[in-house]
Formats: structure tokens, sequence, C-alpha cells
């Protein structure tokens, strides 16, 4: 059989059996994956899938300006491929996991060592990149932090106040959510997954969902993709707000910070109205979802949603009216478009940096098909970008809501799936607050799942926080990382 | 014996009175902020728990650690005891005692910074690096206002400089000790004392590793060190030696209450400068000390 030249295509929230994924040798996948790459391409997934003693590479592959997705799979791999970092670097972190969880060499990465774990399941400290001079000096913070926050370590080369490098070390928050899915779904599933990153509940929660229902071939009724849609949305509303309001406090901006705090467990509370919990635990189901918005709730739903967006937009004005604000947002942190490219960002983090990037708008699914947001993009790259970004969808996104709670479809709310497709590759796509939630499932004879695989949007954008730092004060650190505002957990599984 | 007894009776004022100031700017923030906040005794409820609190001591620091810290504390205290308080007047007072308030203040700072070193931990070499790098700035401007005071009254007693009525060169001095109370005390928008990220701190940085009494030294310190700047800049600039005793009581108290609620309305209003700005509002605070003593020494001639 001589080679295939493409990957096969297919749409966001679909399936494909596993045979008709095109199949290389794994120096011709690599180089085929580059191809596709080149062409205009964003590695969204590359993992691998184990195969007896070997390992099969998958790559899923976005090109957000024709809307589809594209996947190939290599022949199974003994002990390693050469390095497809070395022509895309945004491919770096995900052969450094394959790497780390099959133990298949990617020959040639400029920098291999793990992402998550080492040895015997400690987190992955490993050798940090040092700067020599006599002027140098390493800062060492984390795991433990002075604030409530996540663990994670970084390690900042500096000379004074100036840090030339940065290198971020986690993996203490490791649960084994992959390894726990293999023969799923299990009772536990869904519940493990709304906790992949809990402050996500909704992204996640409906990625896994729109998974299930591409396998048994079905789709959720109209109902309940809107609902969705609407949960989602409030879910980025409190999160955004969440993060202004962070970024006031980190730069000591008193009203902003304290008005953030309050609207944010507003929009929260919007969510537990819908389905009784504040970060949306409970309300999707595979098949749709489990509590209803009636018109009542959904009158009462838009009121309070109202006099929040009227709150949030007074404390935001207050934020951008501040000089002392803007001078400490301006140029700090900057990214270029050309970086956010060339290492994959998504989300909030790539659109500041002027990439047009949006799973609801490049790969539209659910109620998506029918409603639009438009793009929120900065030019700058940031943190004013990263902040103005989060209150142009603030803002974008009160909008939406507005105008579906008032038109809501009629019809039942959930579906029972199907039992799920065997041998078929599925993949979902969810533009979570955060960015692009990848998860893709590949089941076996039975349809228990063989191999899932999911992408919070913190595993793209940790680097790009790193290359943000280059250049800058480290005192100016905490603004940036809040300016991200990554997921720990997310990333770490 | 009276007067051993008097000395004693105005450093308990002191040392009493310290603990409330950091208390009224935390309700100010609190207020405008529209929260209740913290009781304005609460700084009095930490030291006392802080007090009865044991101290972990990292394996890495010497004797000097608690020492630095002791000393530090010792020489705010000296201080309190050089700078007059209205009509009451300084405990000590001698010819020259501006200068060793002054030099007090760099002893309280040089031992807080060697303790801080003496853990051997990065961040706090970090803070002990800021801490001193802006305190070139703001010691500048303190001595220039210090000799703004002399030039205008022809002393070099703080209780002679601190006593007569304004100078000329009131308002430039107010603004420029103003911004100094603000650098010195670490208060936004030079540092944020309520902050909990490591890497931005300045003075908060290099007490991380004090706990217990120790702790409770420095943050009984800094309070003094606000009291102290406050006092100083009110007498600097209020007209209260031509009042009754009674009455400029009465108004040093309430102008030093007025700064407080200054110093919390600017924490509440204003962000946080970047480090890399921090010189140039220091310079300013120095120049505008620099013109008023130039006042001072021109302004009766004019």
């Amino acid at each position: 059989m001589s080679a295939p030249l493409e990957f096969a295509l297919l749409s966001n929230g679909a399936g494909l059996p596993w045979t008709e994924v095109p199949e290389w040798p794994a120096d011709d996948f690599v180089s085929a994956t580059a191809a596709e790459l080149d062409r205009g391409g964003r590695l969204c997934a590359w993992f691998g899938v184990p195969e007896g003693a070997q390992t099969r590479l998958v790559a899923v592959v976005a090109f957000d300006a024709e809307n589809t997705l594209a996947v190939g799979r290599s022949e199974p791999i003994r002990d390693r491929h050469p390095s497809l970092t070395l022509r895309c670097p945004q491919a770096h972190l995900f052969e450094r996991e394959v790497w780390e969880q099959h133990g298949v060499v990617p020959k040639g990465h400029p920098w291999l060592k793990p992402v998550r774990r080492q040895g015997n399941g400690q987190p992955a400290m490993g050798d940090f990149f040092e700067v020599e001079g006599s002027e140098i000096h390493e800062v060492a913070v984390g795991p433990v932090h002075a604030g409530i926050i996540e663990p994670g370590h970084f390690r900042f080369q500096c000379h004074g106040e100036e840090v030339l490098h940065l290198e971020i070390a986690l993996g203490y928050q490791h649960r084994g959510v992959e390894e726990a899915l293999t023969g799923g779904p299990h009772r536990a599933t869904l519940n493990q997954l709304e906790t992949v990153a809990g402050d996500t509940t909704i992204g996640h929660a409906t990625a896994y969902a729109m998974v299930l229902e591409a396998l048994a071939g079905t789709e959720a009724p109209l109902r309940a993709q809107w609902l969705r849609a609407v949960a989602l949305e409030l879910e980025r509303l409190a999160n955004h707000t969440g993060d202004l309001g962070a970024l006031a406090n980190d730069v000591a901006f008193l009203p902003t910070s304290a008005a953030c705090g309050k609207i944010r467990g507003d929009f929260l509370n919007l969510t537990a109205l819908i389905c009784g919990n504040r970060f949306g635990r409970g309300l999707i189901r595979p098949g749709g979802c489990r509590h209803d918005l009636e018109a009542e709730r959904a009158q009462q739903l838009a009121g309070r949603l109202r006099v929040a967006l009227a709150e949030a937009s007074e404390a935001a004005t207050w934020l951008w009216d501040a000089n002392s604000v803007r001078s400490r947002f301006e140029f700090t942190g900057a990214i270029t478009a050309e970086q956010a490219e060339e290492t994959g960002l998504v989300g909030p983090a790539a659109r500041a940096s002027g990439v047009v990037r949006d799973v609801r708008f490049d790969h539209p699914a659910g109620w998506h098909r029918f409603a639009q947001i438009p793009v929120a993009v900065w030019p700058s790259g940031d943190v004013l970008a990263r902040a103005q970004v989060r209150w142009l969808e603030i803002q974008r996104s009160g909008k939406f809501l507005e105008e579906q709670i008032a038109a809501a479809p009629d019809g039942e709310l959930r579906v029972t799936p199907g039992p799920s497709a065997a041998d078929t590759l599925a993949v979902a796509l969810v533009e979570g607050w955060r960015g692009e939630i990848c998860h893709v499932a590949l089941t076996d004879g039975d349809g228990r799942f063989r191999r899932y695989k999911m992408i919070d949007p913190s595993f793209h954008n940790w680097t790009g926080l790193a290359l943000a730092l280059r250049g800058q004060a480290i005192s100016d650190f905490p603004l940036c990382n809040k300016s991200f505002n990554l997921s720990y957990c997310g990333f770490d599984l | 014996m009276t007067t051993a007894f008097d000395i004693l009776l105005r450093l308990l004022l002191w040392l009493l009175l310290a603990p409330l100031v950091p208390g009224i700017i935390n309700k100010v923030k609190a207020w405008v902020a529209g929260r209740r906040g913290p009781p304005v005794l609460q700084l009095y409820y930490d030291l006392a728990k802080l007090w009865r609190k044991g101290v972990v001591l990292s394996t890495a620091v010497s004797p000097g650690h608690i020492a630095g810290t002791a000393v530090a504390w010792m020489a705010l205290v000296l201080a309190a005891l050089l700078l007059p308080a209205g009509p009451a007047g300084a405990p000590l007072a001698f010819r020259g005692d501006a200068l060793l308030f002054v030099y007090l203040l760099a002893l309280a700072r040089f031992c807080t910074a060697l303790a801080a070193l003496d853990t051997g931990s990065a961040f706090e070499g970090m803070g002990a690096a800021r801490e001193v790098s802006y305190a070139v700035l703001g010691e500048a401007a303190i001595i220039t206002a210090l000799i703004a005071l002399s030039l205008q009254t022809g002393s070099v007693s703080l209780t002679t400089m601190l006593a007569p009525a304004a100078g000329a060169g009131a308002a430039l001095l107010a603004a420029g000790l103003f911004a100094v109370l603000l650098a010195e005390n670490c208060r936004v928008p030079f540092d944020d004392p309520n902050t909990h990220l490591e890497l931005t701190m300045i003075h908060e940085v290099m007490v991380l590793d004090h706990s217990g009494p120790p702790l409770a030294a420095v943050l009984h310190g800094a309070s003094l060190k606000l009291l102290m700047f406050s006092v100083l800049l009110v007498q600097a600039v209020l007209p209260a030696g031509e009042l009754s005793p009674l009455t400029a009581a009465c108004a040093l108290a309430g102008s030093v209450l007025a700064v407080a609620v200054g110093v919390g309305l600017v924490e509440s209003l204003l962000a946080r400068l970047a480090f890399r700005r921090v010189p140039l509002l220091l310079t300013t605070a120095f120049l505008l000390c620099l013109f008023a003593a130039l006042v001072s020494w021109r302004g009766g001639h004019l």
C-alpha cells in the first residue's frame, strides 16, 4: 500500500472509524504532520496509543480557516521517531508527554524532560536550564506559595531584577485522570471530568458529552445544546470577571479588585440558578442536560444578569480610567503574534496577541452553529491586551446571553445516547473560558475507551507565560501569571 | 527620678499608640471598598497572638537573625524618644539629635536587611537589595527635609526645629515628606503591605522567615515608624507652636489621624508603581524637599 498523502478530515464533534485514519511509518508520519502544520494547521493533540509493547502516535490538526479537523496516525513505533519539535515548536510539550507516558524518544528534541512525573511518581522537576555568569542568580518559587493557589514550581534565571529565562515545572496535582478512563466510561467518569479543572466544569463536561454523543452517532437535543451554550458563557463571565479583579488586586488597585470579587459571585450564582451548583456540576450529561431552565427562571436569570453586567461595566471602567493601572498593564509581558502562532497558544492569550482563534467561531458545534459570538481580539500581546480581551468577551458573552435566553428552543432536554461505536476515534473541541479544550477518544472492539486523551488550554499556554517573562522585571511575574491565569490541575491531569 | 518616670511614660505612650495607625488605614481602605474590614485594634490582637507563639527558625540562620531584629526594634524606639510630640516635647533632646534620629532609622533598616540576608533565602536577599536601593533616595529626601527645617529655625535639635510656626516652604515640605512616608513605610504606590506575592514585595519579603515574637517586633516596629513619620510630617508643617498646649495636642492628634486617612485613601485609589518607576517618584520627593530648603534659605529675604 502506498503511503497516503494527507490526513483524514472530520468536523468538530464527529467520529471516524479507526481504520479510516490514514497511517504512515514513523518518519513519514512526522513529515506528514509537519506538512499539515506548514500549510496552516495547528496541533490540537498529539498522543500515543499503546499497541502491545509498541506505541502508535496520533495527531489531531485543526485548520481554523477551513473549519475542519484532520487526523493521522503512525504505524506502531518501538522506541524512537524523529522529533517534530525541530520543525514545529508547538509540538515540544506533546513530544515530551508521549516520551514520559510511553517511553518513545523523539530523536533530536532540544529539551527532553518529563512534564508531570519522574521516577516513582514524583513531580517533574528534572534539570533546569541554567544561565551562567557571576552576576546571574537563580530564584526558585513554589511549589508552596504564599497565597492560596495551586502548587507549581517556577525557576527564574535573573540578572538583577531582569528575568532572562523562566522554566515552569508542574505535576504536583497529577491524579491519573487519563489512566483512570481507560476501559471506561465508568460510573465515576463524568464526575471526574467535571473536576479535571474545577473552574472549567462546563467546558470539560461539554467536551466529554460531545465525544460520547459522537461515538454513539447521536446528537443532544437542540434545547440541551442551547442550555450548554448558556452555561458555557456564564462560566466565561464568572471567570473573566474574577480575573479582572485579580489583575487589579495584583497592582493593588482596590476599587475594581473589591467589586469584581462580588460580581464573580453573582455570575456563579446564575449558574447555580440553573442547576443548583455554582460551578455547574451535574448540569451536563451525555445526551443532553439534567436540569432545565424554564421560562420563569430564565426571566429571573436575565434580570439578574443585567444587574451583574452593569456592575461589571462600572468596575471595568474604574480599571481602564486609572492611569496608574494602565502604566502597569501596558508593555508588560508582551507576546508577539508570531510567538503565539509558533507555540500554538489558544484562548484569550492567543487572541490578545492579535491571533483570531476561537473554537466557537472556527469549529462551531452545538448551539454555536446557530448563534455566533464575534471573536474578541486585541493586538498588543501585553497584560493590557489580555485584560482587554477578557473585558470584550464579558461584554459579548453578556450580549449573547441576553439574546439567547429570550430565544430558547422548545423540545426535549435529554436523549439516551446509544452504545458507543467500536474501534472509532471521536474528537470534540470546546472553547472554554481559558481557551480550546480538546477531548479525543478511541474505542476498542467493545466500544469501551481504549485511549482517552484530553488537552486543557493550559497545556498549550504555560509556554506562553514562560515566553512573556523574558526580559521582564521579576516583580511583574505575578501580574503576568495572573493575566494568563492558567490551570495547574488541568495541566497535571 | 521624675525624669526617668517621665521618659518611661512617654515611651509607653509611643509604644501603645503606634499599632493604632495601621488599624485606621485598613479601616479607611475597607470603607472605600465597601467592606466592613478588620477591627481598628486588629494589630494589637495580632501582636498579642504572635507574642504567645513559638519561634521557627531556618537551619541556616545565625544568632544575628534574632539580634538584628531586636536591634532594629530598639533603634526605632530610641528614635521615637528623640521625636517631640507637640506641646509635650521630646523625652530626650540635645543639640544635633536630628542627626542621631536619621542615623537610628538607618541603623534599623541596616539591621532588618542584615537579619533578612542571614536567612540565606533568595527572596529575602532580593527584598533586602530592593529596600536598601530605594532607601538611598528616601534618605536623601528626609535629610534634605531636615536641612530645610534647620535652615528655617537655625537649630539642629528636633524640639526647636519642629516647634515653631510653619515656614514658607511648608507646602513643598508636606508633599515631599508625605511621599517619603509612603515609601519608608512600604505603602502603596511604592509597596503593597497586603500582597501575598513574594516576588513583588519590598519590605514584606525581608520578614518572610520571621515568626512569633521576632515577627511581632517587626510589625510593631513598622507601626511605630509609621506613627513617627506621621508625627514628623505634621509637626514640620503645622503651626502648632502658637497654639495653647491643649489645642496643640488636639491639633497634632487630629492631623496624624488625617495623615492616616490620607494614606488609606491613596491606597484605595492608586495602583502600585512598577519598580522601575519608584526612583522617579522618590527623586520627586527629594526635589520637593530641596526646594523647601531653598525657600527656607532665601525665602526670608525676598
